[in-house]
């Protein structure tokens, strides 16, 4: 685990100095689109996470293995971490680029959306004093969640073509500069080494808070079982 | 021992619920009472101009019915928690996810269908053409039981749990969104003159997928939340 946190540590240091010294100035945003260096790579964790946290769930379900819906649980804060850093990220470079913080786009409601799935399950496990009842009852919400998350995506899609508002095409620039390219995916290789760093580290609190009557625990703090 | 055909017990549990709710008429008439003040509140905040309100009025009275049948959701399982048959329930020979359906069945009956009658009035009140009346309707024939039966879900989840309302919201809305946007947008479309049917179909596809996975992850989670 420690690894992982040099890891993410190194590569965030590299991948930074390379979005804002080495890769070149955009000829049509200019500097603002250096700002995606952060915020597509946190997008596609969000929504990374979201899938492993309810496989995850899925597996702590169907075979009642603990460590697996530890595992969810301790993902989910990265993932909403991850959620809100696209939608800040993405109103930053909204301002400049298109003149407002927001728009109803499909995507960025979809990705609020998401946010919201996130809080609902972090909320749903806070609330259940029962551990074991807490990560199979969030378990659930998980999967229901996963199922939804297409319905969701789509519909939204729908609903935005239908009304027509935002006039802004999300299409990028077709081809992207090499050094672009491999600063974004640095940057995506710390997210994922961040994430893995954090959750295993929360998911080593799970375990000692919830073992902490067992033997092993007490004897590796050197204390008498009382 | 007798054994109960899955038909009679389904007939049973569908009428013990919709008993108990018409003894107790005041859980009813608060989740319609809500709906019709929650639309009403609207053209106090926004202005009366009719044609402002005629345009807000579908996402305004489909948007009142989300938070009305969400409001009513809290009594789903309540009840039966409290008093200990719920358990019984879960020993019953007879699949739970059917008796589930039944019990969302009557509890739509009690609270979904009276918004679905009450929101023509309330459409008139916002302006709305005979028409457009008539496609708020359907969708909401349509849309209210799919958020009844993915209510359920949250309901089951939430069971004895702290502060149930505001979670049952934070878990149950979200899921809600492509019943509200398929159903305001069909009375819109109605309005504007394109035609209703794409939403409607798309709505009765939500209803039909909502049969077949919600009672089956509702009684899930009643186990779990039993266990």
């Amino acid at each position: 685990m420690p690894w992982f946190a040099v890891i993410a540590v190194v590569l965030t240091v590299i991948g930074l100095y390379m979005s804002f010294f080495v890769a070149p100035t955009d000829y049509k945003q200019g500097e603002v689109y250096r700002i995606i260096f952060i915020h597509v790579p946190a997008a596609w964790m969000s929504m990374f996470i979201y899938i492993l946290m309810a496989v995850y769930a899925g597996l702590g379900l169907i075979f009642n293995t603990r460590l697996s819906s530890m595992m969810a649980t301790a993902l989910a804060p990265t993932g909403a971490m991850f959620t809100f850093v696209a939608l800040w990220t993405g109103a930053f470079w909204g301002r400049p680029t298109w003149g407002t913080w927001w728009v109803w786009d499909a995507r960025l409601t979809s990705e609020l959306i998401l946010l919201f799935l996130y809080l609902g399950f972090m909320a749903l496990q806070a609330s259940i004093d029962d551990p074991r009842r807490a990560s199979k009852a969030s378990a659930l919400l998980a999967l229901v969640g996963v199922v939804n998350v297409p319905i969701i995506y789509f519909s939204v899609k729908w609903w935005n073509t239908l009304h027509q508002g935002a006039s802004i095409s999300f299409e990028k620039a077709p081809t992207m500069a090499a050094t672009m390219l491999i600063t974004m995916l640095i940057m995506t290789f710390a997210f994922w080494s961040y994430s893995i760093a954090t959750a295993l580290y929360r998911v080593r609190c799970e375990i000692l808070e919830r073992e902490r009557n067992s033997d092993w625990v007490l004897e590796m703090f050197n204390r008498k079982p009382s | 021992m007798s054994q109960t055909s899955l038909a009679a017990a389904l007939i049973a549990v569908i009428r013990k619920d919709i008993t108990l709710a018409l003894r107790r008429m005041t859980d009813v008439l608060t989740t319609l009472f809500f709906f019709v003040i929650v639309v009403s509140l609207f053209p106090l905040g926004v202005g009366p101009e009719m044609d402002t309100l005629r345009e807000i009025a579908p996402g305004v009275i489909w948007v009142a019915a989300l938070l009305a049948s969400m409001l009513a959701l809290e009594h789903l399982f309540s009840g039966d928690y409290s008093d200990g048959s719920l358990e019984q329930l879960l020993l019953v020979p007879q699949p739970l996810s059917i008796l589930v359906m039944g019990k969302v069945l009557a509890h739509w009956l009690v609270s979904g269908a009276p918004l679905v009658l009450m929101a023509p009035i309330l459409g008139v009140l916002l302006g709305l053409s005979v028409d457009a009346l008539e496609v708020l309707m359907v969708t909401l024939l349509l849309g209210t039981p799919v958020m009844s039966l993915i209510g359920a879900v949250g309901s089951a989840l939430t069971l004895g749990v702290r502060s149930r309302g505001v979670l049952l919201a934070l878990l149950v809305l979200p899921l809600y969104i492509p019943v509200l946007i398929f159903g305001a947008g069909a009375v819109e479309a109605s309005v504007s003159g394109l035609g209703a049917n794409a939403h409607v179909s798309l709505l009765g596809a939500l209803l039909v997928l909502a049969i077949c996975f919600a009672p089956w992850a509702t009684a899930a989670a009643l186990k779990i939340s039993m266990e």
